[in-house]
């Protein structure tokens, strides 16, 4: 295991809570719906700041950044290719900074949005994207890299590939969303197949995140964990979305997700937070239920 | 024939070399291709679709059988327009405004080409009027708006709302998908149909075509 895993892990309760949503929380504080998020650690740092900060009093042992999107690729329909390793570093700082001492930083790496098998994007051009984010983050001080919301292998072995250049510990998450049992990426790749496939290509942690509640995702979790020595990572949406008086609400509380806590433990999650519709507060409830 | 039999499963498992050639031979053979179209190739895709549905084929298969599709269905067309045959509809789909994904719109596009539609690909970030000039100016027949944003979702209402102001809303289908939208949603944006997969909206096209 890598020394920092190692560190972050030993000697003290498991799992490790990282953090919520960030996307929802930016657009509290303003940014417009449609707008580059990732542009805002050029544009409004103090903001991006604020949602780390909140993150880290709440709790989070592990923050990610502000850098999801960040690839150039996806930047591209921003026009902000040019941009990329600016924004990335800007990310990492900016985590780093509300982090302290108090938590690590995990930057975030998240899809392209193009398909390489329909000749989208070549492999090449997935490896160098992902690998000037890499080198960006690490160089504005990430402790380690996390990819996710993957549902293409390929598309997630070449980030990983490219992290790995890094030297940092690279945790790699798809996510499980379609199939019956909503137990298979969009690729139709199952638990045992990413977790055998990522750690056999060099993952430090590997995981699932988003596209569905938590409730699915305890299953998930345990097959991972059956098939890889890689401590596991596991953010579930707060539930999937709901459209009421023409508002978007997650109706799952804190207290309802946090539920699931004990039984994310005995699943054996290493890594445990939220994604998408989740805040502060679910840490909070997360912390309580794990009671420390 | 046996040979067709071959062209249905070269679409059913994404042989698009095969079934480029089979189509291919089978126009220099003379046969209908009105025939080959109705009785093997979108029983092929029908098949795919019910595969997916069971779970035995997921994204990467749907997508290599309907490629396969495509490859056959441009050998076929001018014999079939030559007939006098129309596409089964012209669909004008695109990613909402405000939203930049294109995956599963692109799906959508790939999934409905193989099922004999006409596709009139808008892009992404698309905004009403451009669907609004579709209907008006190429014909569309059914409007397929996607998001994969919950923040973008409300840009679905807003086409429809624009449609309603243009005086077209009663002359074209309102078909809606992605991640976080829901029949719940259609309804109460008056969407005429809501699929939450690139399968299923074929057959929900058809269906809005009154076809299925």
């Amino acid at each position: 295991m890598h020394p920092l895993f190692q560190s972050l892990l030993s000697n003290r309760p498991l799992p490790v809570l990282t953090d919520g949503a960030w996307g929802t929380m930016l657009q509290s504080l303003g940014l417009p719906v449609g707008d580059c998020p990732d542009a805002w650690n050029l544009t409004h740092p103090d903001r991006v700041e604020q949602v780390a900060r909140a993150y880290v009093e709440a709790g989070s042992q592990i923050i990610l950044t502000n850098t999801f999107g960040a690839n150039r690729i996806m930047l591209e329909r921003h026009g902000l290719a040019a941009q990329a390793a600016a924004i990335n570093r800007a990310g990492a700082e900016i985590s780093k900074r509300a982090a302290g001492h108090r938590a690590k930083v995990f930057a975030s790496i998240g899809p392209t949005g193009k398909m390489l098998m329909m000749g989208e994007v070549s492999e090449d051009d997935l490896r160098a994207a992902f690998e000037e984010q890499g080198q960006a983050l690490a160089a504005g001080g990430a402790d380690a890299i996390v990819i996710e919301t993957m549902s293409d292998l390929g598309e997630v072995k070449a980030a990983l590939a490219a992290a790995k250049t890094t030297g940092l510990p690279v945790v790699a998450s798809m996510t499980f969303d379609s199939g019956k049992n909503k137990d298979r990426t969009l690729m139709g790749v199952t638990p045992e197949e990413a977790a055998e496939e990522l750690t056999h290509a060099g993952a430090d942690a590997v995981g699932a995140n988003c596209g569905q509640g938590i409730e699915g995702y305890v299953d998930i979790c345990a097959r991972l964990h059956a098939v890889t020595p890689a401590p596991v990572w596991i953010k579930p949406n707060a539930g999937l979305p709901e459209v009421v008086n023409g508002q978007i609400v997650y109706r799952v509380t804190p207290q309802a997700f946090a539920a699931y806590a004990p039984a994310m433990r005995e699943a054996g999650a290493s890594f445990l937070g939220g994604c998408c519709g989740s805040t502060p507060d679910f840490i909070r409830a997360l912390a309580e239920a794990l009671m420390r | 024939m046996e040979d067709l039999q071959k062209l249905y499963d070269a679409i059913v498992d994404g042989d698009a070399k095969t079934s480029k050639a089979l189509a291919t031979q089978a126009m220099e053979a003379g046969l209908d291709p009105k025939k080959l179209l109705d009785e093997y190739m979108i029983p092929a895709m029908n098949e795919v679709g019910r595969r997916f549905e069971t779970n035995e084929y997921f994204v990467p298969e749907l997508l290599i059988a309907a490629r396969a599709m495509k490859q056959a269905l441009e050998v076929i067309k001018p014999a079939l327009v030559a007939t006098g045959a129309e596409p089964v509809g012209k669909v004008a789909i695109g990613t909402v405004k405000g939203d930049l994904h294109d995956i599963g719109k692109n799906l959508v596009a790939a999934m409905l080409e193989g099922g004999g539609f006409e596709i009139i690909d808008l892009g992404v970030d698309v905004a009403p009027e451009k669907f609004i000039h579709a209907v008006k100016e190429k014909g569309a027949d059914i409007v397929a708006l996607s998001a994969l944003l919950t923040t973008t979702m409300p840009s679905m209402k807003t086409t429809i709302e624009q449609l309603e102001q243009a005086g077209i809303r009663n002359q074209v289908k309102v078909m809606i998908g992605g991640a976080p939208v829901t029949q719940k949603y259609a309804d109460e944006i008056g969407a005429d149909g809501y699929s939450d997969n690139a399968s299923g909206a074929v057959t929900l096209a058809r269906k809005l075509m009154g076809l299925a």
